[in-house]
């Protein structure tokens, strides 16, 4: 054996344990991401060309370039989308997490993350709710009003509320998320209500229209998942500064692209290990049915990358009426995660385990060993372009990419 | 071969520990007899060539 393992997935414990992801605002993807540009659309997953991504995908690509102005419809944005002019990556590869296809295009407003114990920044579009979405593969004239409210009004006006609050402490928000019935991925009705609590004063002590205000407002309390755009990029940038660990097997990403989904070893740097996407066993929307559904999509499990999301679904029970399974299954998730993590957070913890710290830090070795793979909730978009979410569920990762990872992990390391 | 030992021990009450498959702990629950389920699957699903990259890991 070349190296200590042990020890260097107690340094990726350790950093992960110190994170402190705080907002410290709201900018544009073009001012912000590194080396973002105006032709470069970021995706989510690993990368995937526009060939052989998924119908919400192209979707989502498709209404980027409308709201643009670089295509004048669906014709026209296909035809560049394919042309060559326009670049794809994956949001990961630009310290970014998208949601679902994770589509972030050079004007839209994203949030600015900072992990102050290391430094290190994470971004993430603002959520724009659920049903008719971008991120669902939806980009009628609907879909796009939306997102250029976003951008005109609701951005900058948080943005000034934020300036007058001063950096917002994610990691306290998501501890009391926890305790209050969230799990962070797709329960998010507590962190939103804590986030509308914390801004209110200062949103309406904005010298602003009225009704814009209220608007906002009304826009924050119909969106129980608007807390997801802020629990990604924190869970992201905790994540980050624990990746390039010589010997750590610690799974640093997992993301999905609705064709592949991949993950990062700390120890093998920037190499993704992928494997087909899997299909969602879920609950659906009146008049859509299993085979409408799309397969696994976006970076939203870096949530339970993290130690939130599907790791902590014992402490949301209220979750299964939207992903579907027993408040018993949810307890039996979290449990299992426990033999496949490293540590137990010391922040966040879950009230019905007894206050037990979430099962944090995945061990790709622990994975292959238990043959236990990571639970994860997620919600199901329509496998065509332009519908939306149809519905929400639970998936399993594919298992071959734990195994080609620890075959890369043995070779590297032995 | 000498069965007496073994005849001997399914004449007491016994304490049963069961792995692998739960169905088995289940029918001697229904059997009203003491059983624990040990909580065990073989490693890595089985999987011999993980199994052969665990050990070199000292797995």
């Amino acid at each position: 054996m070349k190296i200590n393992i042990e020890e260097a997935n107690k340094k990726a414990v350790s950093i992960i344990l110190k994170a402190k992801p705080v907002i410290t605002g709201i900018s544009t993807a073009g001012n912000v991401i590194p080396e973002m540009r105006k032709n470069l659309i970021l995706h989510s997953g690993p990368p995937v060309t526009w060939e052989n991504m998924c119908g919400p995908m192209r979707g989502a690509v498709i209404g980027g370039l409308i709201y643009e102005g670089m295509a004048e419809n669906q014709e026209a944005a296909e035809k560049l989308a394919g042309s060559g002019e326009i670049a794809f990556d994956s949001c990961h590869h630009h310290n970014t997490v998208g949601p679902m296809a994770g589509i972030v295009t050079w004007s839209m407003p994203v949030w600015i993350v900072e992990n102050k114990a290391f430094g290190n920044k994470a971004y993430c579009t603002l959520n724009e709710g659920l049903g008719k979405v971008l991120r669902y593969g939806a980009f009628s004239r609907e879909v796009i009003s939306r997102l250029e409210w976003m951008a005109d009004e609701l951005a900058p006006i948080l943005n000034q509320a934020l300036s007058a609050y001063g950096e917002l402490d994610m990691k306290s928000l998501i501890t009391q998320a926890l305790q209050m019935g969230d799990e962070g991925h797709n329960r998010n009705r507590a962190g939103t209500s804590l986030f509308i609590r914390e801004m209110a004063p200062h949103l309406v002590s904005l010298d602003v229209n009225r009704e814009k205000i209220r608007k906002v407002l009304e826009f924050l309390n119909s969106n129980d998942h608007f807390f997801l755009n802020l629990t990604m990029p924190s869970c992201k940038c905790t994540m980050d500064p624990a990746a390039n660990i010589e010997g750590s097997s610690v799974i640093v990403a997992m993301a999905r692209n609705g064709t592949e989904f991949g993950i990062r070893i700390s120890g093998l740097g920037d190499q993704w290990f992928t494997g087909p996407s899997g299909v969602v066993d879920g609950l659906y929307l009146p008049g859509f049915k299993g085979e409408d559904s799309a397969r696994d999509i976006g970076d939203s499990v870096i949530t339970e990358t993290g130690g939130i999301g599907g790791f902590t679904m014992a402490g949301a029970p209220a979750i299964v009426k939207f992903v579907g399974g027993s408040a018993k299954d949810a307890v039996r998730f979290t449990q299992q995660m426990y033999e496949i993590t490293l540590a137990e957070n010391d922040a966040y913890q879950i009230p019905t385990l007894d206050f037990r710290g979430t099962p944090t830090a995945i061990d790709l070795i622990k994975v292959v060993d238990t043959n236990i793979l990571p639970v994860i909730n997620t919600g199901i978009a329509h496998r065509e372009p332009g519908v939306g979410m149809i519905g929400a569920g639970l998936v399993e990762p594919p298992k071959n990419c734990f195994h080609d990872a620890l075959d890369a992990f043995v070779k590297k390391y032995t | 071969m000498d069965t007496t030992k073994i005849t001997k021990l399914f004449g007491r009450e016994l304490t049963i520990i069961n792995m692998g498959l739960e169905t088995f702990a289940d029918n001697l629950k229904d059997q009203k007899k003491t059983v624990l389920q040990m909580d065990w699957r073989p490693p890595a699903g089985g999987n011999e060539k993980m199994i052969a990259l665990l050990k070199k890991l000292g797995k």
